[in-house]
């Protein structure tokens, strides 16, 4: 069975079709890339499956199960997280403190024994630093783990991001342009962790990508999105090669 | 018929409140802030119009004219020392400096003019309208009030939609930084913002005064914070909504005075503007903003 | 292990904190007990300690749930004349002052908390100026049907009016305990500095275990950013309410101390209005918004600051607004801001070459 199933989805926003019968088969430890022309509808593509926005019509469906119209908090729980394309950290919060946040709902002592301090939230907040330490030293964050986030360079908040949405345990990974605004090194870099967490975490992952350097390097599939439509999907090479979408993107 | 004389009264009363809504309003559309301290320069207005008029025995209307100048000196002046400085730091910031100034009005006036309750001889000399039999009675007040009122901001939004002036504090309400780009001079025209604020705020403190003719350094908190209501009412930062926001302001507040309870008039008001706001979450005439992913 | 420093260094954070009260509780008490201290300000003790909590609890909407609300003495007010009319009621059945007080504490908190749950269900949907303006609205309602309020008892139980005491219908022997405009008279003054003092503490307890614990961290996640904390499946209204509803209770508990240190309670604007609100929120911003210490420290000078300017009579209140404009432009202009920031790195570079040296 498909880790992720999407079959027609649409929103509009005042008339406009901002995406128009999207569909989208991924399967399980899969990692596959969504492109396209600036204004395609990508992140909106991202905002209807993890709730942000409601889509007028379609189907999305996770592991098997229908998540379609349920809210942002919910269709985490059911195990979709995300990273944001302009970075949003907890940002007044320590590195190790975002990740925590993350793990919230795995970890659930009650109020009243933090008010009182009882074992309870001894050994839970233990294990959740542990936990968190090892999410943060995957992606070689640990040193700064008691760094505010927002004094962390670009690159490690966008990595730091990766954590925080891995410690919900999601089964689906969507990450926003993981590589705008780094160098290639970085970039390069960043291209071994997200493999790294694939291989590691068994985990799914979308991706939006402007960086056909890293599209290329680890997409197994992907789908091109214009103008709120698939263009077309497949096979990395097949795709990147495709005139239409050379022509798509030299916007002919 | 009473009904009719209690509508008349609300909308007297709402005419001031939306007078003094205006200024909050646009100060709020244009700098982004609370401005606390506004309510205080209807007082201030007010003690002009008693020293120059009661005091000094100058007719009303040299009253008048003093009282608008000496508040939109003021307003400005508030501006450039206490607001100025904080342009950029966070709102929460600003507001407590805007409390400051607030208190800061209040105590000076304590100092000079005494904590005693002034008589304020009304400014009006129009006699009142009897109709119906004798029935329904209008005041000098009244009139001048609504008049003033319905004048003052039809002139506004000429100003506003028709020179260059106003064009610049629509730019600077939409976006300030983009208003610095097209070479529009943000500072001149947020002073320019309180200039007209605090003027309206001196005719407000004189109408407010000639209809409730008591004056004590406090007269201007709670209509202030009434009028600030009304702004939030009607959809804060635009004029209309001030407007209508005021006017709808007191007329709730008359009847219920008159047919509920004075005591919980006020909790009336409040309670209005709680459901307005669950309703509709950014005011009757607000747009609505909502956050980009 | 990183984190189990990392725990260990807010335990030592709070620990400070404690620390400062119960230092300045002792020396205090060893002024009064020497008599070196003014008549007036021992007057002021009790006071001290109910805007300390006041502003310790109104810190956890503003700093830490990054909420601004303008409605904290809404929820005295609750605490306050729900606590009064419980001591009222039950202080000769109960017999033991101290056991009724602490029983009045719980009444005040509980109640109180009931008027958060109750407000802010509705409201925590808006945001920024509209909530302030709400939070105000709803601390005026309160106030305002408190003072309209009459609460009689006799041998058929409790009697509720808005209108009059007459409309209670009272039996003969009947008594008006709540008597509107009135409010609550021939209290026993039960609150002392001790108490205040052991309350203050109670409350920084759980303001602080809530700050360091997984509750904390979701409210204070939602404030820094609202959809990416929804995006880790934190609940943003599960979590604003509790910290609003823990709030307003704390506030009760100000209110029950506020009301048990005066022998008559009344609902004035002076008392209980957006006034009072604004003075406790002036507290919470000059203490450091979301630094605890900060208020505690910040609520107990700037209530005595205007007994120590008294010297300067007329002119006190002045100087007082005075002082808040500077301290404001001083901490927050962005041009003041940088200016000390340059001053500092210099002064860092110098010692820096000292120690070179």
């Amino acid at each position: 069975m498909a880790m992720l199933e999407v079959k027609n989805l649409s929103i509009s926003f005042g008339g406009l079709k901002a995406v128009n019968s999207f569909h989208v088969t991924i399967e399980k430890g899969q990692l596959y890339g969504l492109i396209g022309p600036n204004g395609a509808g990508k992140t909106t593509v991202f905002n209807l499956l993890t709730g942000v926005y409601k889509p007028d019509t379609g189907v999305i469906s996770l592991d098997g199960q229908t998540i379609t119209g349920k809210s942002t908090i919910e269709i985490n729980r059911e195990g979709i997280a995300r990273t944001f394309q302009n970075i949003r950290l907890f940002h007044n919060l320590s590195v190790l403190d975002n990740v925590k946040a993350g793990l919230h709902n795995h970890y659930p002592y009650s109020t009243l024994s933090a008010v009182f301090r009882l074992p309870d939230y001894y050994k839970q907040e233990k294990a959740m630093n542990e936990k968190a330490m090892e999410l943060l030293k995957v992606f070689d964050l640990d040193k700064e783990a008691d760094y505010t986030a927002s004094n962390l360079p670009y690159g490690k908040q966008r990595k730091l991001e990766i954590a925080r949405a891995l410690a919900t345990e999601p089964k689906l990974l969507l990450l926003d342009e993981p590589a705008a605004g780094m160098n290639p090194n970085e970039t390069a870099e960043l291209m071994d962790t997200i493999r790294f967490v694939r291989d590691t975490f068994h985990m799914t992952i979308l991706l939006i990508e402007h960086d056909m350097k890293l599209v290329a390097g680890i997409c197994e599939k992907l789908t091109v999105l214009n103008f709120g439509q698939v263009l077309t999907e497949g096979d990395t090479q097949t795709v990147l090669h495709d005139p239409q979408v050379i022509s798509a993107y030299l916007g002919e | 018929m009473s009904f009719i004389s209690y509508l008349v009264n609300g909308i007297s009363l709402g005419s001031v409140y939306a007078l003094i809504a205006l200024g909050y309003t646009m100060v709020y559309g244009i700098a982004k802030m609370l401005n606390f301290a506004h309510g205080d320069i209807i007082m201030v207005g007010g003690y002009t119009v008693f020293i120059a008029c009661s005091t000094a025995g100058l007719p009303p209307v040299v009253g008048v004219l003093l009282a608008v100048i000496v508040c939109t000196v003021l307003g400005v002046t508030v501006e450039f020392v206490a607001y100025r400085p904080l342009r950029g730091a966070s709102p929460l910031a600003v507001l407590i400096t805007a409390i400051g100034v607030s208190y800061f009005l209040q105590n000076m006036a304590l100092l000079l003019f005494g904590a005693n309750t002034k008589s304020f001889t009304s400014v009006v000399s129009i006699p009142s309208l009897q109709l119906a039999d004798g029935q329904l009675n209008i005041s000098g007040e009244t009139m001048v009030t609504v008049a003033a009122c319905i004048i003052i901001m039809i002139g506004l939004l000429a100003f506003i939609n028709r020179t260059k002036a106003g064009q610049a504090m629509l730019a600077v309400s939409e976006d300030r930084d983009a208003a610095i780009l097209m070479g529009v001079n943000v500072n001149g025209t947020i002073a320019l913002t309180f200039a007209i604020g605090s003027a309206l705020a001196a005719v407000a403190g004189v109408l407010l005064c000639s209809a409730y003719p008591s004056l004590t350094p406090y007269t201007g908190a709670m209509p202030g914070i009434k009028a600030f209501v009304a702004a939030v009412f009607g959809g804060i930062g635009s004029i209309p909504g001030a407007f209508i926001g005021g006017i709808l302001l007191g007329i709730i507040e008359s009847l219920s005075k008159a047919y509920i309870s004075s005591q919980l008039s006020d909790a009336i008001v409040f309670s209005v503007l709680i459901i307005v706001l669950l309703v509709r979450p950014t005011g009757i005439m607000g747009r609505k903003i909502s956050e980009k992913v | 292990m990183k984190g189990k420093k990392l725990l260990n260094k807010t335990w030592k954070e709070n620990a400070v904190t404690y620390g400062i009260v119960i230092i300045a509780y002792i020396i205090i008490q060893i002024m009064v007990q020497t008599g070196n201290i003014s008549s007036l300000m021992k007057g002021l003790l009790v006071p001290v300690c109910v805007y300390v909590i006041m502003a310790v609890s109104l810190n956890l909407v503003v700093g830490i749930s990054g909420e601004l609300s303008l409605g904290h003495a809404g929820f005295m007010c609750a605490g306050a004349f729900s606590g009064a009319l419980f001591t009222k009621c039950m202080a000769d059945t109960i017999g033991n002052p101290v056991v009724c007080f602490a029983i009045a504490v719980v009444v005040g908190a509980a109640t109180a908390a009931v008027f958060g749950i109750l407000i802010g269900v509705p409201v925590l949907r808006l945001q920024g100026d509209y909530l302030a303006i709400v939070t105000l609205a709803f601390g005026e309602i309160i106030k305002n049907i408190v003072n309209a309020l009459f609460i009689g008892r006799d041998e058929n139980g409790l009697h509720f009016s808005l209108k009059s005491a007459m409309d209670l219908n009272l039996a003969d022997g009947g008594e008006v305990l709540i008597k509107g405009p009135q409010g609550i008279t021939g209290n026993p003054r039960v609150a002392s500095f001790t108490i205040g003092v052991i309350l203050i503490l109670i409350t920084l307890f759980i303001v602080q275990n809530v700050i360091n614990s997984r509750t904390g961290r979701a409210v204070m996640a939602i404030r820094d950013n609202r959809i990416a904390a929804q995006s880790v499946g934190l609940s943003v209204t599960k979590y604003k309410l509790m910290a609003f509803t823990i709030s307003a209770a704390l506030a009760g508990v100000g209110g029950v101390l506020y009301a048990h240190n005066l022998t008559t309670l009344t609902a004035l604007p002076k008392n209980f209005g957006y006034n009072q609100s604004i003075m406790i929120l002036v507290f919470v911003v000059l203490g450091g918004i979301g630094n605890i210490r900060g208020s505690v420290i910040a609520a107990a000078i700037l209530t005595v600051l205007p007994e120590l300017l008294r010297g300067m009579n007329d002119y006190r209140m002045l100087i007082y607004a005075i002082v808040l404009i500077v301290i404001m432009i001083f901490n927050s202009a962005p041009a003041i801001i940088g200016y000390r920031e340059r001053f500092m790195e210099r002064f860092k570079n110098k010692s820096k070459t000292k120690e070179a040296l």
